[in-house]
């Protein structure tokens, strides 16, 4: 569970984040979408704490984020970003493990625990073996993604883990995603700039724009209760957008 | 890989060769022309005895010289009766008996004269000292017109010029003069006397007359050796050919002989090879008349190559130990990284020589420890700055990825950080390294040792070939640090760092 209180942040004078109050339910996948430099991933990032806020509060697991206590509670989150974040000079099995060995957890059960996570995101087990370079990208968002498992944390947050693939590769990557979230059913939260991602993969969406949250809702809701003119602009875009590129792929 | 490891092995086999072949007898000598020559004549003398002989060319002063002699390290070496009696036994008896009764109880002795001194003299142009009719000292006396340049140092000395001038009642003055500038005052007339050393190698070449010291004012500065009293036992042979050498040598000769070597860029091998076969009759191997290569794998050469490891080796870890933490330090707080990267810039500013220059006083000594100090100062930049470089240039999404899956500090240096900074502090411990190479070369003018220590004599010399044996030996280490560090970039790095 995520708490945020009066969120809000500046960067370099100018205000990315209004003050925010969310509250993230258990076991619910919710999606934040808007344009780029809407605050969306600032949000994110003020969550793990990489970045500190202006003002206000973030709670996990019921426990508020200090500097004190950042360490720990990042153990509790899994964390995936847009180009996996795979450490190069390791192989993708020792950056899966990492944080476990690290923690001197007894290897047969990380083993254990890597094969079935390898497994859960569906990759060939040879792929562990092999450095991030020798990996394509949607393998390497799988192993991200077994990373951020590895210790499982009842929080996983993940920042544009599909923009960075081609079409094919993320629509099979979107499958499994979805298919995961069900059957770890965790606190997920994920930052995309794509709609139809959002309503596959959102239990609820949270559509932002210039720092503060304009709706939050299913895609019904925002489809047929938008909050502001803003929400229909913004749905109507992204479906010109599918379209053309539909029609873009079949004239291709 | 193999490569490398034939060449040090054949590093190593070439080291246990030199210790394998039976005792050396070791000659030492001074850092001036004349030492360097009599040692050399001493070595080939002893060398075409049939004894395995090493020239330590250029040790250093006479306190140096005499202890090496005392503690073994050489056998023996050439000075003068003079300078042993008044720097060594302290005392004014410069005969021989008298300096042995003074040397003996150290296990040392002085003997085979060569048959030359070489003391302070007085000389006049020889056409000026014709005309005037002057040979001896005391002939100055009427002619008080004459002008006088003399060296700061004789003005001073109580056994210099007061005396001098006291003894043989001399009615001139004199005016100091640098002793370099006094030959060229000399020449065209401008003065008309000046003091000597009275086998400089300028006597000939400017004409001038060496006057005679007729009431004996000038202590004897007879050339001799001093040596280690169990030398003629250990050496039967190479003593029997040094005794051929007692009173072989005029002032005449040994003038000639100097200016060979510093007039006409003669190396002193070749000098003293001259005088051996002209002399002696039989042709012994100069070390310029042996092959090159043999010069460059001559008898200091694992010598010098384990001193100039040394050298940079040890300034390396050091530089490795300090500079890579400041490097840590620089990259990850911004006031510090201003600072510490101006600092050692500052450093690498600093001439070498300025720098050795400047360390001896600070520490109060030659040799290793300024060189070591030197060598470590310069090798900071590289590694300090690629060490901060690389750790900046890590991406800042891995950083975070690093911070967001929990790793505390420590750790995510230690696991993440400088793994992937690894290739550049490496590259920047390389391009220390061979730096380090080729400056240490330099610590030999400090008297560190190393194929410096060629370089410097070579240039003392005038001895290309010499020179070139120290600087090849040189380049080529420089080669063979730069194979190594890329064959341990191949181990160290991670195979996902080099796609």
């Amino acid at each position: 569970m995520i708490e945020i209180e009066a969120l809000s942040k500046s960067i370099q004078g100018k205000c990315v984040l209004a003050p925010i109050t969310l509250r993230f339910a258990p076991h619910r996948t919710t999606v934040i979408i808007g344009p780029s430099g809407c605050g969306k991933t600032t949000l994110l990032r003020l969550i793990l704490g990489l970045s500190v806020p202006d003002r206000g509060r973030v709670s996990l697991q019921g426990e508020q984020l200090a500097a004190t206590n950042a360490q720990r509670l990042r153990s509790q989150v899994g964390y995936v970003v847009q180009d996996g974040g795979l450490f190069p000079h390791l192989t993708a099995r020792r950056n899966v493990e990492l944080m476990a060995a690290y923690l001197r957890r007894p290897a047969d059960q990380v083993h254990t625990r890597c094969a079935a996570l390898a497994e859960l995101v569906k990759l060939p087990l040879d792929r562990l073996e092999r450095y991030p370079s020798q990996l394509s990208g949607g393998e390497r968002q799988r192993v991200a993604l077994m990373r951020a498992l590895m210790l499982d944390p009842p929080v996983l947050l993940l920042d544009e883990p599909l923009a960075a693939l081609d079409p094919l590769t993320r629509h099979a990557l979107q499958t499994d995603l979805a298919q995961i979230f069900a059957r770890l059913s965790k606190t997920v939260v994920l930052v995309t700039h794509d709609l139809h991602e959002a309503a596959y993969l959102g239990d609820e969406i949270l559509l932002m724009r210039a720092g503060r949250v304009v709706q939050r809702g299913t895609l019904d809701d925002l489809l047929e209760r938008p909050a502001e003119p803003f929400v229909t602009d913004f749905i109507r875009a992204q479906r010109a957008d599918a379209r053309l590129s539909a029609t873009r792929s079949r004239l291709g | 890989m193999t490569r490398a490891l034939y060449i040090s092995l054949a590093l190593v086999m070439m080291c246990c060769a030199h210790r394998a072949l039976g005792e050396d007898l070791v000659i030492g000598s001074k850092r001036f022309t004349e030492s360097y020559i009599l040692g050399e004549i001493a070595t080939q003398i002893v060398r075409s005895a049939g004894q395995t002989t090493v020239h330590r060319q250029g040790m250093g002063n006479t306190a140096i010289l005499f202890e090496a002699l005392k503690t073994g390290q050489i056998h023996l070496y050439p000075d003068y009766s003079g300078t042993v009696a008044r720097e060594l036994l302290h005392s004014d008896a410069t005969d021989l008996d008298a300096l042995n009764r003074g040397l003996r109880p150290l296990g040392l002795a002085a003997g085979l004269p060569l048959g030359f001194e070489n003391t302070y003299a007085l000389a006049m142009r020889e056409e000026r000292a014709n005309a005037l009719g002057i040979s001896r000292i005391s002939d100055l006396a009427p002619h008080a017109e004459l002008r006088l340049g003399l060296s700061h140092e004789f003005l001073q000395r109580s056994d210099g010029w007061p005396g001098l001038r006291a003894r043989y009642a001399l009615p001139q003055r004199a005016v100091g003069l640098d002793h370099g500038l006094a030959y060229e005052a000399i020449a065209p007339g401008q003065i008309d006397v000046m003091d000597i050393y009275s086998t400089d190698a300028k006597i000939g070449r400017y004409h001038l007359r060496v006057l005679v010291d007729d009431k004996n004012y000038f202590p004897r500065y007879d050339a001799v050796f001093v040596y280690r009293l169990d030398v003629p036992r250990r050496f039967p042979l190479a003593w029997a050919a040094l005794t051929k050498l007692e009173n072989s040598i005029d002032a005449q000769s040994m003038i000639a002989m100097n200016a060979k070597a510093e007039l006409e860029g003669q190396s002193f091998a070749d000098v003293a090879q001259a005088f051996v076969s002209a002399r002696f009759g039989h042709a012994t191997a100069s070390s310029t008349g042996a092959v090159w290569w043999r010069r460059v794998f001559g008898d200091d050469f694992a010598r010098l190559t384990v001193q100039h490891l040394l050298l940079v080796a040890v300034s390396l870890a050091l530089a490795v130990l300090i500079g890579v933490p400041l490097g840590i330090w620089a990259a990850r707080n911004e006031a510090a990284n201003q600072a510490i990267l101006a600092g050692v810039g500052v450093i690498q500013t600093v001439p070498a020589l300025a720098l050795l220059a400047f360390l001896i006083p600070v520490l109060g000594r030659i040799g290793i420890i300024p060189a070591l100090v030197a060598l470590f100062l310069y090798a900071l930049l590289p590694i300090v700055r690629n060490t901060q470089s690389g750790l900046r240039d890590i991406a800042p999404s891995l950083r975070e990825s690093a911070i967001a899956l929990g790793l505390p500090d420590f750790a995510r240096l230690r696991l993440i950080e400088l793994p992937l900074a690894a290739r550049a502090i490496l590259s920047g411990i390389k391009t220390a390294a061979v730096i380090s190479v080729g400056t240490a070369t330099i610590a030999a003018f400090i008297g560190a040792g190393g194929y410096g220590e060629r370089i410097v004599t070579g240039l003392a010399l005038n001895d290309h070939a010499l020179l070139l044996a120290g600087a090849l030996p040189a380049a080529l280490l420089a080669l063979l640090v730069q194979l190594l560090f890329d064959l341990l970039d191949r181990w160290l790095i991670s195979p996902g760092l080099r796609r």
